[in-house]
Order: C-alpha cells, then structure tokens, then sequence
C-alpha cells in the first residue's frame, strides 16, 4: 500500500517538475537553471516544514518521500553544473544559490513550528 | 502523453528511491540510502543525457526527467542534513555536505561523454 503512496505521489511531483522547468528553464546554453532552482528551493522548505511540524507517516510518506522527493532533484541540479562550467560566474551563482539556499529554507521550514 | 510517461517513469524513481531506503538499514544515523541514490542518479543522468543511444527522445526524457529526475532528491538530503545539525551531529553533517555535493559533481563528470551537444 506505502509503495502505492509513493507512486501516485511521484507521478504527480515529476510532472510539476517538469512543467515548472519547461517553463523556467531555457534550453540555451549557458542560461541560467531558474526552474531546477526554484523546485528545489520550494520542495526543501515544504519538507523541512513536514517534518519540523512532526508530521505523521502517512504525511511523511505520501507528500515527504513521494511528492517533495519527486519534486526535487539532485541529478539535474549537478548535470546543469556540468554543463555551466565554462560559464565559472553562473556556475558559482548556481552552486551558492541552491545549496546555501536550500539549507537555509530547510531550516526556515523546520522552524516554523 | 509526455505526461504520462514522466509521470510513470517518476512513480516508478519515487519507488525505487523508497525502496533503497528500505533496504538499507543503517543505525548509525547516517543517511548512506540518500547519498547512494542521488550519486548513482547524477552518473546515470551524465550518461544518458551525453551519449547518442539507440532510443527515442520520448524514452530519453521518460528516463533522465521521470525516473532519474524522481529518483534522486535535493529536498531529502537538505532535510537531513538540517536535522543531523539540529541533534548536535555537526561532524556528521558535514561529511554528509561534502560527500554530497563533492560525489555528485565527481559522478556526473564521470557519466559525461560528448556524443551529442547540450
């Protein structure tokens, strides 16, 4: 049944990933990755605030592990640092803007309550 | 329809993530399932997205933004890591930091191969 959870959930995360950096993210190179940025920045601080509220498990399951673990990726992010590396100001913008950015909304989220 | 390919592609990531993390006991409060995925996703993804393979580009973004996009996760190393602070594991913490984005800068470089530009 968790496994069900988790899947329906990521079917629905990946989708708006996917929307989202359709949208934001412009295939030209050395354009900056708003897209991958932005679902990440919004899914760490939704799951920091899941867990700093203690959620349950079914919560943690369906919307922490399924939907937030969909919505966010780790791959894309370090294939766009790949392919920014002969752009060093956007790379370092990159770099600093998701990782100094994603603990800090953790944090933020996990705060809260 | 890329909808529903990505969509089942990332269903089958999340499942395959959440198994992982199953499987990997760990009682000594370091989140090795995460790391494991998420390096393993980053030489994967280099690998597919660099290489001219005999697939569609339907099969392709199914693969590298469904299931590799879904099986790798930014929000659930950014949680642990937070919570590993918040219980005093500071050291830890770091060596999760490093690992993480040391590894996965290393495993993309890896998976890299310049079959096709982009």
């Amino acid at each position: 049944m968790s496994f069900i959870l988790v899947g329906i959930a990521g079917f629905i995360g990946a989708n708006i990933r996917f929307i989202i950096s359709e949208k934001l993210n412009k295939s030209t190179s050395g354009a900056f990755p708003f897209g991958t940025l932005s679902v990440n920045l919004v899914g760490g601080f939704l799951l920091g605030l899941l867990v700093g509220a203690q959620a349950g498990e079914i919560y943690l399951l369906l919307i922490g592990i399924g939907l937030l673990g969909s919505l966010t990726t780790f791959s894309t992010l370090n294939k766009e640092l790949y392919s920014l590396q002969k752009h060093p100001k956007l790379w370092l913008i990159y770099f600093l803007s998701t990782y100094v950015g994603g603990f800090a909304v953790a944090y933020v989220g996990y705060l809260v309550f | 329809m890329v909808y529903m390919y990505i969509g089942i592609a990332g269903a089958l990531g999340a499942i395959t993530r959440y198994l992982v993390n199953i499987f990997m006991v760990y009682d000594s409060g370091f989140p090795f399932s995460t790391l494991l995925v998420n390096l393993i996703g980053c030489y994967a993804l280099a690998f597919i997205t660099s290489r001219a393979l005999p697939i569609s580009s339907k099969i392709k973004i199914a693969i590298g933004t469904g299931f590799l996009g879904s099986f790798t996760t930014f929000s659930t190393f950014s949680v642990e890591t937070i919570t590993m602070i918040e219980d005093g594991q500071i050291y830890l913490a770091v060596i999760y930091i490093l690992l993480s984005i040391l590894g996965g800068i290393l495993m993309s470089n890896f998976g890299w191969k310049n079959e096709v530009s982009k």
